[in-house]
C-alpha cells in the first residue's frame, strides 16, 4: 500500500432507509415501574412458592379448623411427651397437649402481633421519615434525634421493659404496640432516605416552579415514589416481628402460658429439650418457614423494583 | 477530623439522655407504684420496698428523679439487685465474659461474611451464589434460640461435641459453641451486605481504571474492591449492635453463660423491674460507646471524612 | 518516510462484539476496521450507542459485564490482542496501550491516595524498582502531565483535587509506562470548557514528544477535527465514513456524517432561523418598552459549613443585572460555579434572592405572596437539564403534561385532555404517548414532554437550565430548531443557561457571560463573538473544540 492509504476517505454504503433522529420506538404493551416489576416477580417459582406459603399462614390464622380438629386445650397427661400417632400427626407436649393443634391454633396469635406490630411500626416509620426527609432543617434535625433515641435501644429489650411494667395488660394490642412502638426508627431511616432523593429530582422541582404547595408535592410525587422501599422493609418488619413474638416469649415477658402462639409453644418446651426435643422444633419448624417466605418476598420485591438489578439478569 | 469526632460526640450525648429518659420514663412515669408494678405479683420485704423507693427518689418529682439516676449512672452508681448486691459488682463479674463471648461471635461473624460475601459476589449467580444466599436466608429466618437449642441438642447433647451448658466453663474456650450460634446468627445479614457491596464496588470506574494499568486481579480486588467494600460492613456493625445484644443475651440463656446478658435474663424471667432497668441502661451505654467507635474507625478509614477539602 | 513505517501500529479488522444476555447474544459492533499508525493521533467519533467506547474498551479486553468479542481482530505491532490469555493481557496493559477515562471523579479510588494509585501504574509496569525510584518516576509523570506541585500532592486524596487535577492524574497513569498507544475515551468531556483546552493542548504536546499514538475517543466533531488527522465516524455500531479530519469536515459524503456536521454548534455560525414566519408581531428594539424580564443587582449568599464548626458565607451570584427583551433569547453562559443556575432558580422564585430585584413584565416578582405569586407562576415555567429526573417515572405523560394545568384549575377532564394532545403535537409527539410512561421515552423524548408541561399553561417566559446539555449532537440540534419554532409561533421569550458558548452562537440573540457569579461581560451574540471585550470571554470563546476549523459545505 502506498502512503496514499492513510489518506484515502472511506464511505461506507448508505442504506435506503433514511436515518430519522430520536424515533418514537413504544413496546406493545405500556410498561411502568409497578407493571413492569409485577411481570418480573411473576415469572419467578420462589415467589409462588412463598405467596402459597403466606396464603396458608393466613388460613390457619382465621380458619383453624380447615387444618386441624383437635381441641388444643384439651390436654392428658397420660400422653405427656408422646409420640405421634394417629391424629396427632406430630405428637405430644410434656402436659399431653396435641402439638399439631397447637401449633395451628398459635397461628393466628402469632400473626396477629407480627402483622399489627408492623402496621404500627411503619406508619410512625413513614410519617417521621417522610416528614424529616422532605422538609429538612430542623425538623429533620430534631426528628432524626428522637429516631436515634429509638434506634440506641434495641427494640427487644424495650419491648422486654414494657412488657414488664405492663404485666398486667399482656395481650396481642400491648405485645404489639410494644414491638412496633420501637422498631419504627428503621423504617423511617430507609424512608428518609428514599425521599431525600426523590426530593432533589427535577420533576419534584418543576411540581414546586408549578406552585405546587409543599404539602401537595409531599403526597402526589414523593410518597408514591418512596412506596417501593417501604413495601420491600414491611415486608421483612413482618418477619421481624413475628420473630420477635417468639423471642420475648422465650425471654418470659410473652403473652404468657395461657395464650397459645408458636413463641409459647418453643418456649414451654425449653425444658423438654433433652427429653422430646420435637415439641420444640416442630413449632420452630413452622415459625422458620413462615419467616423464610416473608423474607423471600421481601427480596424479591426488593429485586423487581430495583432497575439496575433487573438489568443486570 | 477532629471537628468530625466532636461533633459525632455531641450528637449521641443527646441520644444517651433521650434513651435513658425514655426507659426510666417508661418504667417510673406510669401510673400506680411503679416499684410494686415491677416486682409484679412477687412480694418483696418492706424493708427492700421502703429502701428501693428512696433509692428512686419517689417523693420527688419525676425529673428530679431522672436527674439523681442520671448523675448517679455518671457518678458509677447504676443501683442494686433485688438480691441486693451492687449492679457494678454485678457487671464487674458478667461483663468479661459477655465482652468474650462478643469478640468471638464478631470474629466468627466477620470472618464468615467477609469470605462467604466476597466468593458469592464473584461468582454471582452460579450455584455457590445461590446456595450460600438460601442458607443465608434460612439462618436469618431461625431465632438465635431456637439455633441454640437446635445447636445444643445436637451438637452438644446427641453428637458430644461441646459441652451443653457453659456455666463455670467461661473462659475463651469454653465459649466455641455460643459463639458459633450467635456469629452464625448475624452472619446472614453481613454476608448479604458484603455481597452487595463487593458486586457494586467492583462495578465501580475505578475498579475498570486500575485493570487499565496492568494490574492483576490478585491486586485489585484485595485493594480496588475489598478496601472500599469493607467501609459500609463496617459502619453496619454498629447500627446492628443492638441485634448482637439481644442475640447474646439470649445465647447466654440457652448456654447459661454468667454473662451480663444472662443476668439480664433471669431478671425479666423473674420481674425484678429495677435490675431490668440498670442493665437496660447498660446496654444503651455500650450502644452509645460503640457507635462512637465504629464512627471513629470509619474516619480513618475513609479518607474523606478524615480530610475535608 | 520510508516503507516500513507504514504498517499502521494498531490495527483492528471486522471486530464484532456482542453483549450476552439472560436469552440470546446482542451484537453491538458489527465489524469494525480501523488502522492507526505510529505516532498519529485518530478521532472515533460517534453519538451514544454509535459503539465508540465499546470499540475502545474492546481493545484492552475491559468491556463491561457480559461483553466480549465475537470476532474479527485487533494487532498492536503484529500481535494479535483478541487472543492473548489474561496474564498477557495484563502486561500489555499499561505498558503498551494506556487508558485514559471520561469522569475524573468516578474513575479515582477514593480511599486512596493520588500518589499510592500513581506508584501502583509505575510499579505494575516495571518502570521503576524501589521506592525511591518508583516515587522519583511518580513526582516526574504527574509533573509531565501539568500537575505543578506535584511532590506535596502525592499525599493528598482525589476528592482534595479540583476535576482538571484529577484529570491530569489520570493522564499520568494513562502515560506512566510511556505506552505505544494511549486510548483517551472522553477525556475532557466533564470537565469546564476553558480546562478542557489546557488539558488537551497539554496531552497533545506530551504525546508528541513522546511519539504516542492517541486513539480518541469523542462526541464532539469540532474537537475530534481540531485534534486528530484522522476521523471515524460510528453510528450503531458501524463505520458509516473514515478519513483525514480535514476532508470529513469540508466534504462529509455520507448522509449521517453531513448531518452531524450540519448540527454541530461549535462548526454552524448561524443563529437558527425559525421556517415558520413569525406571527405578525414584530418587536423593535424599543427602549420603552417594558421588557418580558429584568433582574437588576440580583445577589445570592449560601453558607458552607467548613470542616470545623463555624461556617462561611459564600456569594453564589453577586449582582447581576440583565434585560430580557419580550420574544427574545437570553443565554446565560458560564462554567462550573458561576452562579447561572443559581440565578435561573431566582428568576423563577424557587429560591429567595438575598438582594436584588427581579422585574417579571414590570412587576416585581420578590415582593408578591399568595394569589400573586401563584398566578405570576403560570406566567413562567422551567425545562431542567436532566432527562431522566424531570419526569415522575409514576405517572404518565398525559398526567405530567396535564399537572399544570390541574394545579391551576384550568378547565375541565376533557378540555384538559384535548390541550395535552394539543401539546404533543406541538412538541412532534405522537398521541399515544399520553398512556405511556417515562421509561418508555428516549432522553431527547423526555426533554420534549418537559418542554409540553412548560408550555401547557400558555407561559411567557421559559426558562431553560442546560436543557440540551445532556442529549446527543442530532437530537439537540432536533429540540433546539423546535424550540425557535416555538418562540416564533407562541411569542415565548427565553431565559437559556448553558455552559456551552458554541450552542449559545446559535440559539441567542443576546447573551450575559458569567463567571464565579458576576457578569463578566453581555451583549448581543453577533458583537459578543465578532468582538470580545474581556479576556474571560475571550478564553471562552477559544476554548470551543473547533472553533477555528472552516465549516463544511464552503461557507465561512
Amino acid at each position: 500500500m502506498s502512503s496514499d492509504s492513510r489518506a484515502t476517505h472511506y464511505v461506507a454504503p448508505v442504506e435506503t432507509t433514511t436515518i430519522t433522529v430520536d424515533a418514537v420506538k413504544v413496546a406493545a404493551k405500556p410498561s411502568n415501574l409497578w407493571s413492569d416489576a409485577w411481570r418480573d416477580i411473576r415469572s419467578r417459582p420462589t415467589f409462588w412458592i412463598s405467596i402459597v406459603i403466606v396464603i396458608i399462614v393466613l388460613l390457619m390464622s382465621f380458619w383453624p379448623t380447615l387444618f386441624t380438629h383437635t381441641d388444643p386445650t384439651s390436654c392428658n397427661l397420660d400422653y405427656s411427651n408422646g409420640a405421634p400417632s394417629r391424629g396427632h400427626p406430630l405428637g405430644f407436649t410434656f402436659q399431653g397437649c396435641d402439638i399439631y393443634a397447637r401449633i395451628v391454633w398459635g397461628t393466628r396469635v402469632s400473626v396477629s402481633v407480627g402483622l399489627l406490630a408492623t402496621i404500627i411500626g411503619s406508619v410512625i416509620g413513614l410519617i417521621m421519615g417522610a416528614i424529616a426527609g422532605y422538609y429538612g432543617g430542623w425538623l429533620d434535625s430534631v426528628l432524626s434525634r428522637v429516631g436515634d433515641i429509638f434506634f440506641s435501644i434495641p427494640y427487644i429489650l424495650a419491648a422486654v421493659v414494657v412488657m414488664t411494667v405492663f404485666a398486667q395488660y399482656r395481650n396481642v394490642l400491648t405485645l404489639s404496640v410494644a414491638i412496633g412502638g420501637f422498631a419504627w426508627a428503621s423504617t423511617a431511616r430507609v424512608v428518609r432516605a428514599e425521599v431525600l432523593r426523590v426530593r432533589q429530582a427535577d420533576f419534584v422541582t418543576a411540581s414546586r416552579a408549578l406552585g405546587k404547595s409543599n404539602f401537595g408535592t409531599l403526597v402526589a410525587h414523593v410518597f408514591p415514589n418512596a412506596v417501593a422501599p417501604l413495601l420491600v422493609v414491611s415486608t421483612l418488619s413482618l418477619a421481624a416481628a413475628i420473630v420477635a413474638e417468639a423471642t420475648l416469649a422465650f425471654l418470659g415477658v410473652g403473652l404468657g402460658d395461657q395464650v397459645i402462639s408458636w413463641g409459647t409453644e418453643i418456649s414451654n418446651a425449653q425444658t423438654q429439650i433433652r427429653v422430646q426435643p420435637m415439641s420444640l422444633i416442630y413449632p420452630s419448624i413452622f415459625l422458620t418457614v413462615t419467616v423464610l417466605a416473608f423474607i423471600m418476598l421481601g427480596e424479591l420485591i426488593r429485586d423487581a423494583l430495583d432497575p439496575r438489578a433487573r438489568a443486570q439478569r | 477530623m477532629f471537628a468530625y469526632i466532636v461533633r459525632r460526640l455531641l450528637q449521641l450525648i443527646p441520644v444517651f439522655i433521650g434513651a435513658t429518659l425514655l426507659i426510666y420514663f417508661l418504667v417510673f412515669a406510669m401510673p400506680g407504684d411503679p416499684i410494686a408494678a415491677l416486682f409484679g405479683d412477687k412480694q418483696p420485704t418492706p424493708e427492700l420496698l421502703a429502701e428501693l423507693r428512696a433509692q428512686y427518689h419517689l417523693d420527688q418529682p419525676f425529673l428530679v428523679q431522672y436527674w439523681y439516676y442520671l448523675t448517679g449512672i455518671f457518678r458509677g452508681d447504676l443501683g442494686t439487685t433485688f438480691s441486693g448486691q451492687s449492679v457494678n459488682d454485678v457487671l464487674a463479674r458478667t461483663l468479661p465474659v459477655t465482652a468474650r463471648l462478643a469478640v468471638m461471635s464478631i470474629a466468627i461473624e466477620f470472618v464468615l461474611s467477609i469470605v462467604i460475601g466476597t466468593i458469592s459476589a464473584l461468582r454471582k449467580g452460579k450455584f455457590f451464589d445461590n446456595a450460600a444466599l438460601i442458607v443465608g436466608l434460612v439462618f436469618l429466618s431461625v431465632p438465635v434460640f431456637v439455633l441454640g437449642f437446635v445447636a445444643q441438642y445436637f451438637l452438644a447433647i446427641k453428637l458430644g461435641w461441646f459441652k451443653a451448658t457453659v456455666g463455670a466453663d467461661n473462659g475463651w474456650n469454653g465459649l466455641w459453641l455460643p459463639a458459633i450460634v450467635l456469629g452464625v446468627s448475624l452472619f446472614a445479614t453481613s454476608m448479604r451486605l458484603m455481597r452487595g457491596s463487593v458486586i457494586e464496588t467492583r462495578n465501580q470506574d475505578w475498579v475498570r481504571t486500575a485493570y487499565s494499568k496492568g494490574l492483576s486481579r490478585g491486586r485489585v480486588l484485595p485493594v480496588h474492591v475489598m478496601r472500599n467494600s469493607l467501609i459500609p460492613m463496617i459502619t453496619n456493625s454498629a447500627t446492628n449492635f443492638g441485634v448482637l445484644l439481644v442475640g447474646a443475651t439470649v445465647t447466654e440463656a440457652v448456654f447459661n453463660i454468667p454473662g451480663v446478658g444472662n443476668t439480664l435474663f433471669q431478671a425479666t424471667r423473674q420481674h425484678e423491674g429495677p435490675t431490668i432497668v440498670s442493665f437496660v441502661t447498660v446496654f444503651v451505654i455500650l450502644y452509645v460507646l460503640v457507635n462512637l467507635l465504629v464512627d471513629l474507625l470509619y474516619g480513618l478509614l475513609d479518607p474523606r471524612i478524615r480530610y475535608v477539602k | 518516510m520510508s516503507d516500513a513505517i507504514d504498517t499502521p501500529l494498531l490495527s483492528i479488522r471486522d471486530l464484532k462484539v456482542a453483549f450476552r444476555t439472560q436469552k440470546t447474544e446482542n451484537e453491538v459492533l458489527h465489524g469494525i476496521d480501523i488502522d492507526l499508525y505510529a505516532g498519529e493521533t485518530l478521532a472515533i467519533v460517534g453519538e451514544s450507542g454509535s459503539g465508540k467506547s465499546t470499540t475502545a474498551a474492546a481493545i484492552v479486553n475491559l468491556l463491561p459485564g457480559t461483553g466480549h468479542v465475537t470476532a474479527g481482530s485487533i494487532t498492536l505491532d503484529g500481535r494479535e490482542l483478541t487472543k492473548l490469555s489474561r496474564t498477557e493481557m495484563e502486561r500489555v496493559r499499561g505498558r503498551d496501550i494506556g487508558f485514559v477515562p471520561q469522569d475524573p471523579m468516578s474513575n479515582l479510588n477514593p480511599v486512596w491516595s493520588i500518589g499510592f494509585q500513581v506508584k501502583e501504574a509505575v510499579r505494575a509496569n516495571g518502570i521503576a524498582r524501589g521506592r525511591h525510584a518508583v516515587k522519583q518516576r511518580t513526582i516526574e509523570v504527574l509533573k509531565q502531565a501539568g500537575l505543578e506541585d506535584a511532590e506535596r500532592r502525592l499525599h493528598q486524596y482525589p476528592h482534595q483535587f479540583s476535576g482538571g487535577m484529577r484529570q491530569r492524574a489520570l493522564i499520568s497513569i494513562g502515560l506512566a509506562a510511556d505506552p505505544k498507544l494511549l486510548i483517551a475515551d472522553e477525556p475532557t468531556s466533564a470537565l469546564d470548557v476553558t480546562v478542557q483546552r489546557v488539558i488537551l493542548d497539554h496531552m497533545a504536546s506530551l504525546t508528541r514528544e513522546k511519539g504516542t499514538s492517541v486513539l480518541l475517543i469523542t462526541h464532539d466533531l469540532g474537537l475530534a477535527a481540531e485534534r486528530a488527522e484522522k476521523i471515524v465516524v460510528m453510528q450503531q455500531g458501524r463505520i458509516v465514513e473514515a478519513g483525514p479530519s480535514r476532508e470529513i469536515l469540508e466534504n462529509p459524503l455520507h448522509p449521517y456524517t453531513q448531518r452531524l456536521v450540519a448540527a454541530a454548534p461549535s462548526i454552524a455560525s448561524h443563529r437558527i432561523q425559525a421556517t415558520a414566519e413569525r406571527r405578525g408581531l414584530e418587536h423593535e428594539s424599543d427602549v420603552d418598552v417594558v421588557p418580558a424580564v429584568r433582574v437588576s443587582e440580583l445577589t445570592k449568599d449560601y453558607k458552607i459549613r467548613t470542616g470545623g464548626f463555624g461556617s462561611v458565607p459564600f456569594r453564589a451570584v453577586d449582582a447581576v443585572t440583565f434585560d430580557i427583551p419580550k420574544g427574545k433569547t437570553l443565554a446565560l453562559v458560564g462554567e462550573s460555579g458561576s452562579g447561572k443556575s443559581t440565578v435561573a432558580k431566582m428568576v423563577l422564585n424557587i429560591e429567595e434572592p438575598t438582594s436584588g430585584a427581579i422585574e417579571i413584565d414590570g412587576k416585581n416578582s420578590a415582593k408578591l405572596r399568595g394569589r400573586e405569586l401563584f398566578d405570576l407562576r403560570r406566567r413562567m415555567q422551567p425545562v431542567f437539564q436532566d432527562p431522566y429526573g424531570s419526569l415522575d417515572p409514576l405517572r404518565n405523560i398525559g398526567n405530567t403534561i396535564a399537572e399544570p394545568l390541574e394545579i391551576h384549575g384550568i378547565g375541565d377532564r376533557k378540555s384538559r385532555r384535548e390541550r395535552v394532545i394539543e401539546l404533543l403535537d406541538q412538541v412532534s409527539l405522537p398521541q399515544e404517548l399520553a398512556a405511556r410512561y417515562p421509561n418508555e421515552l428516549s432522553g431527547g423524548q423526555r426533554q420534549r414532554v418537559a418542554i409540553a408541561r412548560a408550555l401547557a399553561l400558555k407561559p411567557d417566559i421559559v426558562v431553560l437550565d442546560e436543557a440540551v446539555s445532556a442529549l446527543d449532537v442530532l437530537v439537540q440540534d432536533q429540540i433546539l430548531k423546535l424550540l425557535a419554532e416555538l418562540q416564533s409561533e407562541l411569542d415565548l421569550t427565553y431565559l437559556f443557561i448553558t455552559h456551552d458558548l458554541a450552542v449559545v452562537r446559535v440559539v441567542a440573540d443576546n447573551v450575559c457571560v458569567m463567571e464565579k457569579g458576576r457578569v463578566v461581560e453581555h451583549g448581543s451574540v453577533d458583537d459578543i463573538f465578532a468582538n470580545p471585550a474581556e479576556e474571560y470571554t475571550r478564553r471562552l470563546l477559544d476554548a470551543i473544540p473547533g472553533a477555528s476549523i472552516p465549516l463544511g459545505g464552503g461557507l465561512n
